[in-house]
């Protein structure tokens, strides 16, 4: 008995931290992405609360009312086949609460895999985000302009992350700015966020990979356009130019302090070939460029164009 | 030189040379022992050859608790070394380590035979059989599985762990990201005793479908043997795939093919979703059986029959199809975008359905019932809400959309223990106590019980929920380290807590079967609990041959009615009974498996050709042994009935 109201009041405790003063990463959020997710979270642990406190409820009133030690000795339990109309509320209420939460979650999936809401007439600024043990390059492409271990975003803009990785499987995640994505070696993958607000948001990989797989992280920091287009600017001026000797260095396994560079990698080393996810316009832009294996590239995107 | 260089530690720590001696002394304290108690004839006549599927039972029982403390060691590190920021105590290389062979230890080593031991000696007493179909096929199973396990255990004093996660995704466990032959032994050893599991499965779907006492109809089986038929089922269909996946990987690591690699056409994601296809139905393996259990002890100890016996197993049968439509739910993350993941979101919460129904079946026998607080009711109670928490926390996590932010956190690895531990740990130890005068004449004590039921809830609340709350604040999973300034320090302390206070629960078991083995009765009959089912209804000890009559079976509880409305289990006349013969040869067999899971992992290729060469030596003598068995005769079924506490004839 003691356990069960243990339980519950661990259980309301975390409710409450969850929901508390001091918010955690996750419920922090500070763009449209990660708003519609920590509702999502929100909305969840509200309905699962309910089940929990019914389950709850029943589970301490049966062990109460039906313990042995107050029940006669010659007490006989009697034999009970199911019934079916508990049997159908059983399945019935579930059903519903699964229902809507699919419907929910369905919404929430095409939310969360497009231009982010009310940023879908702006053109996204696009940014190639990869990964080498274990550190991650930034790629300004229209900007021309790399930096290593920390990204600079504008806010009130939608952008467009093209995720990748030289090496194992890494995840991309700035949890205030939205959830995270896989990159990989093999594939470009695309993930959609924005900032609402401007501040320093913690980004990291996600996806265990390695020896310096803890340390793997990276600085977010969201700014006006202005202040964005300042830096740009002052990158320009002041930053070296990347080389591919340079970059070469950079992939070594190891760990790197943040880094700025004029140039993009995306020259000399283009990402993989097969766009996961883009937007319709841009997965006819990445080329193919004759190699072998094309034509297994082509499958795939006629496979993912219809999403 | 550089071949013998394979076999050192490639990441040496005092620990691990500490390990070393122990192992060392150990083993020769064992054939010390052997040697002076002149033990070695007992050992090989009554275990290393036998076929008797309680033997077999009790041997997965046994290394199923040497794993758990084994893989409990690891959990404690990993705690030990959170439980501060920026702790020293171990490096990234060592922890990489551990959890991945926590999480191999834990699921392939520990969960895995400790249900096989429940269905090996319980399944053939439940349904009213002598034996399990194939006996000798069973004693292969039990030593592939034992071999296996042994050949992954040692790689953390020979050539080191695998260190890529228990999910070993590539390209990370390629030959470019681990070079060690780590995830050799991972290959190898998972491959070994998934081949046992594999031959399990279809030796406990023919024992069930052909081998059931007279009456006993499907629907009038025991939940628990309803359950075995329906894990072993999931295990026949998704075992190959894990055995071609790591066919795969291995020829990957060791043939140069590229089938998982990211350049040349291969496919890294290809092995996750191989992974998974086989993963996620894994862990429905592990817990229906585990809810067989709970059926059992639920419907013993609150006097009264299972209640929806039909959508108990209509429940089962729907989760056994679910899990096989689940499996990316494991990486929405991956980019499949957002019509696939809404898919496999809705199958995934669907199975929260079949699953709630059960949950409402077990509250609904307690219902009008007369509820005992054994200790294994005890385990059975926690194990409703504990779980529900978890299975809540599951249809959180299918929500595709929110798992970007859940994926890959520590709210998962709350979620997924919070369903394994009170799911599965829970269903194993009340299993035990349950069972355990049934196997060894003799009751765990109940205060001791307690004592570790309380403790291990305690301590698992502590030690998994604020895993919930550091998850939703950003902190990853598998990280070895974490600095001040993210703030899971205090979290993580309670965390190490409750794993402490878990440990000493997982010790005070040790210390009850001490306990019980000098104080507990050993006249406790063979029906201590009052129970419903066959198993019951033999004598204890159970003699070999199970039932010297065959029961006559009426319903699902026909033990229960034998006692209550004088239904005749026994009709029969007394007859000499056909046993199995014993057989050295799964033993050797096994051991030449092992010499050649060894021999590949290390690639030392003439000794693999050798050991092929011994396997099919030892299929093909099969083929020529001609082995019909033996009779036991009725005057020593008479004689084994009176010394095993009084004839049921």
């Amino acid at each position: 008995m003691k356990l069960k109201w243990a339980v519950l009041a661990v259980f309301f405790t975390i409710v409450t931290v969850l929901t508390g003063c001091e918010p955690l990463t996750v419920f922090d959020p500070k763009g449209p992405q990660a708003e519609r997710q920590a509702n999502d979270i929100l909305l969840s642990i509200g309905i699962m609360s309910v089940v929990v406190i019914v389950v709850f409820a029943i589970l301490i009133y049966v062990l109460v009312k039906f313990r042995a030690s107050k029940q006669s000795e010659d007490y006989e339990p009697p034999h009970m086949e199911g019934n079916p109309w508990v049997e159908a509320i059983c399945v019935g209420i579930p059903v519903i609460i699964v229902a809507y939460l699919s419907f929910v979650s369905v919404q929430s999936n095409y939310i969360v895999e497009s231009a982010p809401k009310g940023y879908e007439e702006q053109e996204p600024l696009v940014v190639y985000a990869s990964s080498s043990n274990w550190k991650w390059h930034f790629s300004y492409p229209e900007e021309n302009i790399e930096t290593v271990n920390y990204l600079y975003i504008p806010t009130d803009r939608a952008l467009e992350f093209k995720l990748y990785s030289n090496g194992p499987i890494t995840s991309f995640w700035v949890p205030q700015l939205g959830g995270q994505k896989y990159a990989m070696a093999d594939m470009i993958t695309t993930l959609h966020l924005a900032a609402d607000e401007p501040g320093e948001f913690m980004g990291r990989n996600a996806n265990f990979s390695g020896k310096g797989f803890a340390e793997n992280a990276f600085n977010v920091t969201a700014m006006s356009q202005k202040d964005f287009d300042d830096w740009v600017k002052e990158v320009k001026e002041t930053a070296d130019p990347l080389s591919e000797e340079k970059y070469n260095e950079l992939l070594k396994p190891g760990h790197l302090g943040q880094m700025t560079f004029t140039g993009t990698h995306l020259e000399f080393a283009p990402p993989p070939e097969h766009d996961h996810g883009s937007s319709d316009s841009e997965s006819t832009e990445e080329t193919h460029e004759g190699h072998s294996d094309s034509h297994e590239s082509e499958e795939n995107h006629s496979d993912h164009s219809n999403h | 030189m550089e071949f013998f260089e394979r076999f050192a530690i490639p990441h040496p720590s005092p620990a691990i040379y500490a390990s070393m001696v122990v192992i060392g002394l150990t083993v020769i304290a064992i054939i010390a022992g052997l040697t002076y108690f002149k033990k070695w004839g007992y050992l090989w006549r009554e275990w290393l050859t036998t076929v008797d599927h309680k033997r077999i039972g009790l041997m997965y029982l046994i290394s199923a608790l040497l794993m758990l403390f084994r893989g409990g060691v690891d959990a404690i590190m990993m705690r030990a070394q959170l439980a501060t920021p920026d702790s020293k105590l171990l490096d990234a290389q060592h922890y990489n380590e551990i959890f991945t062979t926590h999480g191999v230890v834990m699921i392939i080593f520990m969960a895995m035979p400790f249900i096989f031991a429940f269905m090996n000696y319980i399944v053939p007493l439940q349904i009213g059989a002598r034996d399990v179909a194939f006996p000798r096929l069973n004693a292969i199973s039990f030593w592939l599985f034992f071999m296996g396990a042994m050949l992954f255990n040692i790689s953390f004093v020979i050539g080191g762990s695998p260190d890529a996660g228990w999910t070993s995704y590539f390209p990370l466990a390629g030959n470019e990201f681990s070079e060690s032959v780590g995830t050799n032994y991972y290959m190898i050893a998972i491959q070994i005793s998934g081949l046992g599991s594999l031959m399990t499965g279809i030796n406990m779907i023919t024992t069930i479908m052909k081998m059931r006492a007279p009456g006993m109809t499907m629907m009038k089986m025991p939940m628990f043997t309803w359950s075995t038929l329906v894990a072993n089922l999931i295990i026949v269909t998704v075992f190959p795939v894990l055995t071609v996946a790591l066919a795969m990987g291995t020829m990957d690591r060791l043939f140069a093919t590229n089938f998982f690699t990211s350049s040349n056409g291969g496919m890294d994601m290809l092995w996750a979703n191989l992974f998974w296809v086989w993963g996620h139905p894994e862990v429905y393996i592990l817990i229906l059986p585990a809810f067989g259990i709970y059926s059992e002890i639920i419907s013993t100890f609150s006097s009264k029959n299972l209640y929806g016996y039909k959508s108990m197993v209509a429940s089962m049968v729907i989760i056994s199809v679910l899990s096989c439509l689940v499996w990316a739910h494991h990486f929405f993350t991956m980019g499949q975008g957002a019509a696939s993941n809404s898919f496999f979101s809705i199958t995934t919460m669907a199975i929260a359905v079949p699953t709630g129904v059960k949950i409402f079946n077990w509250l609904f026998t307690m219902w009008k019932g007369k509820i005992r607080f054994t200790v294994p009711m005890l385990y059975s109670i926690g194990f409703i809400p504990l779980f529900t928490i978890g299975g809540v926390t599951g249809v959180m996590l299918a929500m595709s959309a929110a798992d970007y932010q859940y994926h890959n956190t520590m709210f998962l690895v709350a979620h997924f223990h919070n369903t394994i531990i009170p799911g599965v740990v829970f269903a194993m130890l009340a299993g035990l106590t349950y069972y355990w005068p049934k196997m060894f004449g003799f009751m765990l004590n109940e205060r001791i019980g307690k004592w570790t039921f309380w403790l291990l809830s305690i301590g698992f609340v502590l030690a998994f929920f604020p895993m919930y709350i550091t998850g939703l604040d950003g902190q990853a999973r598998r990280m070895y380290t974490y600095s001040e300034a993210t703030g899971f320090g205090a979290l993580n302390m309670i965390s190490f807590v409750g794993a402490g206070i878990m440990a000493i629960a997982f010790a005070l078991i040790v210390y009850n079967v001490y306990y019980s083995i000098r104080y507990s009765p050993r006249n406790i009959g063979s029906d201590p609990w009052d129970a419903r089912t066959l198993e019951w209804a033999t004598n204890t000890p159970v003699p070999e041959y199970n039932f010297a009559i065959t029961p006559q079976v009426n319903s699902i509880q026909p033990f229960w009615d034998s006692k209550k409305k004088g239904h005749v289990l026994f009709p029969a006349k007394l007859d000499k009974i056909h046993m199995p013969n014993n057989s050295g040869m799964p033993f050797i067999l096994c051991s030449i498996f092992f010499v050649w899971g060894f021999s590949f992992v290390f690639a030392i290729w003439p000794l693999v050709i050798l050991s092929t060469i011994g396997i099919f030596a030892c299929l093909v003598l099969r083929s020529f042994e001609k082995d019909h068995g033996r009779y036991i005769s009725i005057e020593e079924i008479k004689e084994t009935e009176e010394k095993t506490g009084g004839a049921k004839l």
